[in-house]
């Protein structure tokens, strides 16, 4: 599903490559966690994965096909397959729980009766049935955090990407979130997700991936934070 | 529904930041008018051009002691000349009647001219009038003639003023083109930037570029349509106001302004202000929202 081949990408004027020759491969329906200090380029791997950055060297394959190549005029229907979520949530503050989900499905060209139809299906998903049409500031962190799932995951993506989605959020509702991510995984959804959340890394015993300095120090089946 | 919403997020963009809009607006249609203007100057004096050179005609005044036989041979050289389409001969008689015919309003000017003050001449129509030099220089040499005048370098004075006018004109829309292509470019980007939230989300989950980017270049569009169509008004109402009114007189020298080409302007204008609007707010947005 995931394949980084000899990944390098140094950004402009920085001293050292934010990833060093990093090879990787992902299956689909796979749940991994990226983990490692801040600045060791765990992001970078989001950002690849998104087209957002290109790499320096090396070849990124998602979804088997080649990113790194790939027209900027297709870039947008590539992204299309990847759902994502953030640790600042990134709705929109002035369109309620409903209308930041539609939003998503809308401007990729489903119509309202699509929305009316699948936009509650999933926000129940998510547990927050009765809370469709609260405005952002009406929520909790955990609250808004599951709006933002529901809109990553709305179009059915083959991939979940979560950079710290655990970040802004206390223990507890971490815990919630990642049962949310579980659920997801288990529809067959590969989920990659980047944290430092030892805590969360330790309970779920999924596979981690650890970096350090751009490389891959570790890499473990049923991992924890270590 | 897609359409319904990129027009509805053009209003919104419109009003949300009116004064800048309304500056766009203006600016656009200053220079729209300007432009519209050069371009009507320069039909009309391509019209005037083909009228009058058609009547032009070339005078050779003949000195005071020509004799018989110069006067035979001059006529002569322009009967026979192939450049000259048709000749007619004018005496001192028929040249103070019509003198004093065009000064029938002053007297005392016409008093003042004697019978033998104006000199005898030949009018030469040309085929055609460019060849007005070799002409001339063919005439020139003979005996008796004082002087061989074209009236087209008198037009062509006139010609020159209209060309400065719609020059000036022309330069007066270029400066106020770059000033409303630079509000058009501030105004997107100010519009970018209030919808950075929306933009972030539909980047994020994978709206087409055009989608994201059209309400921004309707929203240019539309502004330089407005433009365009008050400039197309003041143009018509200041060709309404100054030729059909205050400067009737002019209409002697003036051939008329044809409606038609006025109307031509609405389309030529509109164009112009869409197409130029739409590639300065594209332009922007290649800078502002990268993908």
């Amino acid at each position: 599903m995931i394949q980084l081949e000899n990944v390098t990408k140094t950004y402009p004027k920085a001293s050292r490559p934010s990833l060093d020759d990093v090879s990787v491969g992902i299956e689909k329906g796979e749940f991994v966690f990226f983990i490692g200090p801040s600045g060791s380029g765990k992001s970078t791997i989001i950002k690849l994965l998104l087209h957002e950055v290109s790499p320096t060297r090396g070849k990124v394959m998602v979804n088997a096909k080649d990113v790194t190549t790939l027209r900027s005029w297709k870039v947008p229907h590539f992204r299309r397959s990847i759902g994502c979520v953030f640790q600042d949530f990134r709705l929109l503050p002035n369109r309620t729980a409903y209308e930041n989900v539609a939003f998503a499905l809308e401007v990729i060209g489903k119509t309202k009766a699509v929305a009316r139809r699948v936009v509650p299906e999933v926000l129940e998903l998510v547990g927050l049935g009765g809370k469709e049409h609260r405005y952002p500031h009406e929520l909790s962190g955990g609250e808004q955090q599951r709006v933002a799932v529901a809109r990553a995951f709305v179009n059915r993506p083959l991939i979940l990407l979560a950079d710290e989605p655990t970040g802004n959020l206390d223990p507890d509702t971490s815990i919630e979130i990642m049962r949310l991510l579980d659920r997801i995984n288990r529809t067959g959804t590969t989920v990659v997700m980047v944290t430092h959340d030892s805590n969360i890394v330790n309970q779920m015993r999924r596979r981690v991936i650890e970096i350090e300095s751009g490389r891959i120090v570790r890499d473990q089946a049923r991992g924890v934070y270590g | 529904m897609r359409l319904k919403y990129v027009l509805n997020e053009v209003l919104v963009g419109l009003w949300r930041n009116v004064t800048m809009t309304v500056a766009m607006i203006i600016t656009m249609s200053v220079s729209l008018t300007m432009l519209g203007a050069s371009v009507l100057l320069y039909l009309q004096v391509d019209q005037m051009k083909s009228y009058y050179y058609g009547n032009i005609e070339v005078s050779i005044f003949l000195r005071s002691d020509v004799t018989e036989a110069q006067r035979q041979a001059i006529d002569q050289a322009i009967s026979s000349n192939p450049l000259v389409a048709e000749r007619t001969y004018e005496t001192r008689e028929e040249a103070l009647k019509r003198f004093q015919e065009l000064w029938k309003d002053s007297p005392e000017f016409v008093k003042s001219v004697g019978p033998n003050s104006l000199p005898e001449s030949f009018r030469v129509k040309l085929k055609n009038p460019e060849e007005y030099k070799t002409f001339a220089d063919q005439i020139q040499g003979l005996q008796g003639i004082q002087d061989v005048i074209d009236q087209r370098t008198l037009l062509e004075k006139v010609f020159n003023i209209f060309n400065a006018i719609q020059v000036g004109a022309l330069v007066v829309a270029g400066v106020m083109a770059l000033a409303a292509l630079l509000l058009v470019g501030n105004t997107i980007q100010v519009a970018a930037y209030s919808k950075r939230r929306e933009v972030a989300v539909m980047k994020l989950v994978g709206a087409s570029n055009w989608f994201i980017q059209a309400p921004f270049v309707l929203e240019a569009v539309v502004a330089g349509l407005i433009g365009a169509i008050l400039g197309f008004i003041a143009l018509f109402v200041s060709k309404v106001v100054l030729f059909d009114n205050k400067l009737q007189a002019l209409t002697n020298i003036l051939t008329p302004i044809d409606n038609g080409n006025v109307w031509l302007m609405l389309p030529l204008l509109a164009g112009v202000g869409a197409v130029v609007s739409a590639v300065t707010a594209w332009v922007t947005l290649r800078f502002y929202l990268k993908v």
